[in-house]
């Protein structure tokens, strides 16, 4: 039985109303989104819920959660998710995040990790890398849209997409999901300077995962990311871009509930 | 009231590689000569300072990392002008203030300008076309927003006279604003500001500034001074015609033959302005659901396949002899309510220094006289 009692589709953080998905049995799943928002008919998030009570809301802006005025960064967003594990009064959470998602969820982590078992980031941005003349993440604001599709999806073949065929209220959300991810990582461009020194606070199990043709995140990129937190690994998963939850679920879902049992084994 | 016409080039580097992805934002600077470029801004002031000859007044633009404008600092063109004008006035249309991190250095600008030119200048102020995004390294997003503060912190900045104040805003910060000099113009130079569609025009319109529109032809033209006309009624105001403007490409001569092969040079301007999609939809310039729609459809702006004979009938472009310009004109200022102001776009692209001045001589000498009586 699922331990939260959430609405159906909706929970409110604080007077905010997110749209969330919650289902499955088992430990408790935080999981954030990337840039595209969350699509509830998602594989991923039926193979987690076998295993996980997962809990995914939409993130203030995208999908159908409103955005209040006020917010325009990524540390809005981290304090969104703090205020939910308080006012749920969550224990021992697996806290995931995929790409801005990830970032989200190192913010979590870095501001007060208590209610946390362990963090996994998969493509995560967040971190300023290389130095002041060398981008860490590819423009996707300023390249051809096919450019970036290439980038993010080991087979973009696979990821062809027709508007013309979309209904309004699937392009809205698009659109939507466009505008605010772009209002939160404009500039600095996808990082925040101080992160990648706060990470150093973290002391909870950490793996980061990364799609081996993911070409927005680099392996050098995320090299930095685990060399910034004590202890983390990487795990790299075959076939897979930026989004490894949708080219390659059953695996990512294998990696995430290993290093899960993992770490529960451990401490038990 | 009388229709006054402001002569505009946008001061373009014609000289464009064969192929290229984007004129805007990537085109590489190596197909800049600058010794062919020295030479055009003389060309270009010189064109300018004709049409002050001539009994017209001057409107000057600004945009960045683009061949279609080498005004990136368009206060220091405007600084020139002021200088070597003494009769016209200056219209700077405009700064771009929603890309600007400084509003208050726009403010002295302003200010200092206006001093130079013994208060002839009017002032624009801009959101700026959508490639401007990348090129002025500003986000897409609270544009509209991030406009108004700047435009409000620029206003209290003239208008304070009583040493500094300090401004603590959502998008601009700034302890100490003293400006030196304040503006020669009391209590500040005129204002402009530009609309593409209705929906942002009831704010200029409860200001009283003049709404500028450039080549939204005959309907959205309409669309904008109804706006304008209808925002100011219902604050039981008039809306006298110098509150509006319409720019278009303008190309005067002695036939209709001569008129048309100049404005064909004009539509450069057009054809030249090959922008990829990502410049020209940057995620929230337009609204979700204009973004969403465009998505579908494909861009707003893209006039690279437009026909001469397409923009004449648009009303985009007025060209043939002095009576065909005129009858033209009259016909657009009369199905859009009528417009104190006409932005002639008469140099662009190939039309060289001798065709442009043929243009506004024959313009100045045979148009602008009947549409001063027309307004």
């Amino acid at each position: 039985m699922a331990q939260l009692e959430i609405d159906d589709g909706k929970i409110a953080v604080r007077g905010l109303q997110l749209e969330v998905v919650h289902r499955g049995t088992g430990p408790l799943l935080l999981l954030l989104h990337g840039a595209g928002g969350i699509d509830p008919r998602a594989e991923f998030l039926d193979l987690l819920s076998r295993h996980f009570e997962v809990v995914a809301p939409s993130h203030p802006g995208f999908g159908n959660s409103p955005l209040p005025d006020l917010f325009d960064s990524v540390d809005d967003l981290a304090y969104v998710y703090l205020d939910l594990l308080e006012q749920l009064d969550l224990h021992d959470v697996t806290l995931a995040g995929f790409s801005l998602g990830g970032w989200i969820a190192a913010e979590v982590a870095v501001r007060c990790a208590h209610r946390l078992s362990r963090l996994i980031l998969a493509g995560p941005v967040g971190i300023k890398a290389g130095d002041r003349e060398t981008r860490d993440i590819p423009d996707i604001f300023a390249l051809p849209p096919e450019e970036v599709t290439r980038l993010v999806y080991h087979d973009p073949r696979k990821a062809a997409v027709d508007y013309a065929a979309m209904s309004d209220e699937q392009l809205r959300i698009i659109a939507r999901n466009r505008q605010s991810l772009a209002l939160y990582t404009w500039e600095p461009y996808m990082h925040n300077p101080k992160l990648r020194y706060r990470l150093g606070r973290l002391k909870l199990p950490v793996l980061l995962i990364r799609g081996a043709s993911d070409g927005l995140v680099s392996e050098q990129y995320l090299e930095a990311y685990r060399a910034a937190i004590p202890g983390a690994r990487i795990e790299t998963i075959a076939e897979a871009g930026h989004a490894p939850q949708i080219e390659q679920p059953r695996a990512l879902v294998e990696r995430m509930l290993a290093f899960t049992r993992e770490r529960s084994a451990e401490s038990g | 009231m009388t229709m006054r016409t402001w002569f505009f080039t946008e001061t373009a580097w014609p000289y464009l590689p064969e192929e290229y992805d984007s004129i805007r934002v990537t085109l590489p600077n190596r197909h800049y000569d600058p010794h062919i470029g020295a030479e055009l801004y003389h060309r270009y002031l010189d064109e300018w300072l004709h049409a002050e000859q001539m009994g017209l007044d001057i409107m000057l633009n600004e945009h960045h990392q683009t061949a279609t404008c080498l005004d990136p600092a368009a206060p220091i063109m405007l600084g020139v002008l002021a200088r070597q004008t003494s009769r016209a006035r200056l219209l700077l249309l405009g700064n771009p203030i929603a890309n600007r991190r400084q509003p208050v250095r726009v403010a002295e600008e302003m200010a200092m300008v206006d001093n130079l030119a013994r208060g002839r200048i009017e002032v624009g102020f801009v959101r700026g076309v959508p490639y401007e995004i990348s090129a002025g390294n500003a986000s897409p997003l609270r544009m509209s927003e991030r406009f108004w503060e700047a435009h409000d912190l620029i206003l209290k900045a003239w208008t304070t006279h009583d040493g500094p104040f300090s401004w603590e805003g959502r998008f601009f910060h700034h302890r100490q604003v003293n400006i030196w000099p304040r503006p020669y113009q009391q209590p500040h130079p005129p204002i402009w500001i530009t609309a593409l569609s209705a929906g942002s025009v009831p704010a200029v319109a409860e200001k009283g500034y003049v709404v500028a529109t450039f080549l939204t032809g005959f309907e959205i033209a309409k669309r904008i001074f109804d706006s304008y006309r209808d925002a100011a009624a219902r604050l039981g105001r008039e809306t006298p015609s110098d509150r509006l403007a319409y720019a278009a490409l303008v190309y005067t001569g002695d036939t209709d033959e001569e008129g048309q092969a100049g404005a064909r040079k004009l539509m450069w301007y057009m054809h030249a302005n090959k922008v990829p999609p990502q410049f020209v939809m940057p995620p929230g310039y337009v609204p979700v659901e204009a973004e969403a729609n465009a998505m579908r459809k494909g861009s707003l702006y893209d006039f690279s396949r437009l026909t001469l004979e397409q923009a004449m009938a648009q009303g985009i472009v007025f060209a043939g002899n002095p009576d065909s310009v005129f009858k033209q004109i009259k016909a657009h200022y009369e199905h859009v309510g009528g417009y104190g102001h006409l932005l002639l776009m008469g140099q662009a692209g190939f039309l060289d220094h001798r065709e442009t001045v043929i243009g506004i001589d024959r313009f100045a000498s045979d148009v602008d006289p009947r549409l001063r009586e027309l307004a």
